[in-house]
């Protein structure tokens, strides 16, 4: 995220941490979720699913914040995000590496 | 790292307990709002938290009404324009049953519109969620009494020659004690305006504009990203804006936002109070 | 609280009386719109619903009227609506909703003079037909016609019964004569009248498959709200309730509810014989043209002619088996009623040539005289 000053609080604020996670079969390539995605990490993938479309995958997992926005804007109930494991156990700890697909 | 099929295990939406998950994919196309707006009353109806056992999903014929094959709760697809007096048979048979009435705006203002404006009128006790495309959907892109003006539909090749609804005036004017208006980018509004809906005790209506681009956006040079970039750039949300000032005019910005909350006993309260026997 | 049921002797119109056989029959919910010659029975059921705990609601419009009687069924009452000729066609598309939905409710019909507005406060038979081929799409629907102030009371009872046995909506064809007429009606007492109530569903919640039929072809149905999760459409379904779009799918849900009405005829159909064991000429004929039929009979008889009536109570189905074994001995059917001739279509299909079928009828507005059926009789006689 770009800043024009650092917040002085920044230290003690922690960003939520999430992992989206993709139902393939159940995508129909509208690309709502992509367009959406306040913090664009989602992009079309190269693979097909069952249907023909292409379904996004997360290009900058590490990115993503659990807004949920890409679950709620989706018509084809084909993604959700969840709170990732990493965050909940240290919020200091590295970001995890996580992408949920299938 | 990417998973593998054998050893990952089966992805669980949250909202897979509401869906009839053996019918998914479902049959609305793809950029198609009507998907977002049933997604977006799944979720209020869940936090909201009423008994949803004794929820009910009326809807009727067009891609809208849809909806309720898919909802995992009783649901009943009624006649193209009906939902609502069946409903409201529903409701007074049964008064503790919270219904809610999911439709388009063909079926509901057009075929459906006597319905529409005596419901309100009694004050039935029922949340009515109507999905505008603009168009009626299902049959190939008719026009219908919500077109704008000039817009090429199927039966108005030339451009639609007639002007249409103000739906939050007519319902506001028929008298329903709850009138909203959002889209189906305005999600967390739309799905805590659904939830204030289906708390409030009488008729309450949310119209919730959605784009069809396969059959009026093609048609319309408007495609699904487009339409949504429409709800994003030319809306204004202004609560409580007075009903006459609510045409759908993309060019001057179309007014969202919660119009009417306002108390009235509902029908059946007064059903109640003067026609039954006293004591 | 009143009674539901009024025990006791009344003098009653036929109109009131049906209202007051529905409430006897456990109609708690009454979804109607005011049209001559049956408002009375609205205005009755508003009077006396809330007295015995139901509710009465006179909606915008007939369509709205059928589908609000559709709405409350499913929520677990026992629901009727009344009309005549116009409002019977707007109530058609929703009518087969209920066929196809397997919905429970009755349908009264006070007909009078058509076709279109007609002759609104003048009786006819006219609507016959339309009642079993009024809605689109081919199905069975279940029909009764009372022939008196009495019948009606009695035919609206039978006609829940049906209505929730076979779940169908039952249509009652009475007609503004019977409708308007006040006669003796004897309600009995709430104990000695049986009521039928629809099947229940029993077992798991979770495997519960709505459309699934028992023996007899019918599905047991649960109330919306008991958590069942079911899923009602007009579309063509499957025993989920699911729509499918195929060929399969149509043939056996019409064949389902098609044969749930025809393989029960034996139960369905009920008709009054007199003097037909003997007869040559049998009178065919119902409502109030049932009663002119029987005085046209007696008066034959006294006159010496072997004359005998059968007496429809219940339309459609019709009692082909009836017919068909009578054409086997008589020489000739008369069908009596106010129309040019519906269910005289019906007697010369079953009688298939083997006997002579006449018809005594009139487009409506009046009743048949038996003077008119006896002269007919007589011309056939020779």
């Amino acid at each position: 995220m770009k800043f024009w000053r650092v917040p002085f609080d920044s230290g003690l604020i922690d960003t939520a941490k999430g992992t989206v996670f993709i139902i393939d079969d159940r995508c129909k390539g509208c690309g709502y979720c992509i367009e959406f995605c306040p913090r664009k990490i989602l992009a079309f993938s190269n693979r097909f699913n069952k249907k023909g479309y292409h379904p996004p995958e997360a290009i900058k997992p590490d990115d993503c914040v659990n807004c949920h926005y890409c679950e709620i804007i989706c018509p084809e109930f084909a993604i959700y995000s969840a709170e990732s494991e990493a965050s909940k156990t240290d919020s200091n700890s590295k970001p995890g590496k996580e992408t949920g697909t299938i | 790292m990417t998973a593998t099929a054998s050893t990952t295990p089966v992805l669980k939406h949250p909202l897979d307990d509401l869906i009839r998950t053996d019918r998914i994919p479902h049959i609305w196309c793809t950029g198609c709002g009507t998907g977002t707006v049933f997604s977006a009353c799944l979720n209020a109806m869940k936090s909201s938290g009423i008994d949803l056992q004794k929820t009910c999903m009326v809807s009727g014929i067009g891609c809208s009404g849809r909806a309720a094959g898919y909802v995992n709760l009783d649901s009943f697809h009624t006649t193209h324009g009906r939902a609502i007096p069946f409903a409201t048979g529903l409701k007074l048979g049964n008064p503790e049953l919270n219904v809610i009435v999911f439709s388009g705006d063909g079926d509901l203002f057009a075929i459906g519109g006597n319905h529409f404006i005596h419901a309100a009128r009694r004050n039935i006790d029922m949340t009515v969620i109507c999905v505008n495309n603009l168009t009626y959907g299902m049959t190939g892109g008719q026009v219908a009494a919500t077109t704008p003006y000039k817009a090429k539909t199927t039966t108005t090749p030339m451009g639609n020659p007639e002007t249409p609804f103000n739906l939050p005036l007519l319902a506001w004017a028929s008298g329903a004690t709850f009138v909203a208006r959002w889209t189906m980018l305005h999600i967390r509004e739309l799905m805590d305006c659904i939830q204030t809906a289906i708390l409030k005790s009488g008729f309450s209506f949310i119209e919730v504009l959605a784009p069809c681009p396969t059959n009026y956006g093609r048609r319309n040079k408007e495609k699904g990203l487009e339409s949504l970039k429409l709800y994003q750039d030319r809306t204004i949300i202004r609560n409580n804006a007075d009903p006459a000032d609510l045409d759908i005019d993309f060019q001057k910005g179309v007014v969202l936002g919660e119009f009417v909350n306002r108390e009235r006993p509902t029908c059946i309260e007064s059903y109640d109070r003067t026609c039954r026997p006293k004591g | 609280m009143k009674p539901a049921v009024l025990t006791g002797v009344h003098y009653m119109t036929g109109d009131e009386a049906c209202a007051e056989g529905a409430l006897a029959a456990g109609c708690r919910f009454f979804g109607g719109y005011p049209i001559t010659p049956a408002t009375e029975i609205a205005e009755h059921m508003a009077e006396r619903l809330p007295e015995v705990g139901g509710t009465f609601i006179q909606m915008e419009d007939e369509i709205a009227a059928m589908a609000s009687i559709l709405g409350a069924a499913w929520a677990g009452q026992k629901t009727m609506t009344s009309t005549s000729g116009p409002g019977f066609s707007l109530m058609m598309e929703n009518i087969g909703l209920g066929i196809c939905t397997e919905t429970p409710c009755v349908v009264v019909n006070v007909q009078r003079a058509g076709p279109s507005t007609g002759l609104p406060t003048m009786g006819a038979q006219g609507d016959m037909m339309q009642a079993r081929w009024g809605s689109h799409g081919h199905y069975e629907i279940i029909a009764l016609s009372p022939s008196s102030a009495q019948e009606f009371f009695d035919q609206t009872i039978t006609a829940f019964n049906l209505s929730e046995k076979y779940r169908v909506p039952v249509i009652i064809l009475a007609d503004e004569v019977i409708g308007h007429m006040s006669e003796k009606v004897v309600i009995p007492r709430a104990e000695d009248i049986k009521l039928v109530s629809r099947p229940r569903p029993k077992g798991r919640k979770d495997r519960f498959r709505v459309y699934q039929p028992a023996e007899n072809g019918v599905a047991p149905m649960p109330d919306a709200g008991e958590g069942y999760k079911i899923h009602v459409t007009g579309l063509t379904h499957d025993e989920r309730g699911y729509p499918v779009m195929t060929v399969e799918a149509q043939a056996e849900m019409v064949t389902r509810i098609t044969r749930k009405i025809t393989d029960n005829r034996g139960d369905i159909i009920m008709t009054e014989s007199s003097m037909v064991e003997d007869a040559d000429i049998v009178l065919v004929s119902y409502g109030i043209s049932g009663r002119t039929s029987l005085a046209a009979m007696h008066q034959a008889r006294a006159m010496g002619m072997k004359v005998g009536l059968l007496r429809l109570l219940t339309i459609w189905p019709f009692a082909e088996e009836q017919i068909r074994a009578l054409a086997e001995r008589v020489k000739a059917f008369i069908t009596v009623e106010i129309n040019l001739g519906q269910m005289h279509l019906e007697v010369m299909r079953c009688a298939e040539g083997r006997a002579a079928c006449h018809l005594v009828g009139h487009p409506g507005g009046t009743v048949i005289t038996p003077e008119d059926v006896l002269a007919r009789i007589k011309e056939v006689y020779k």
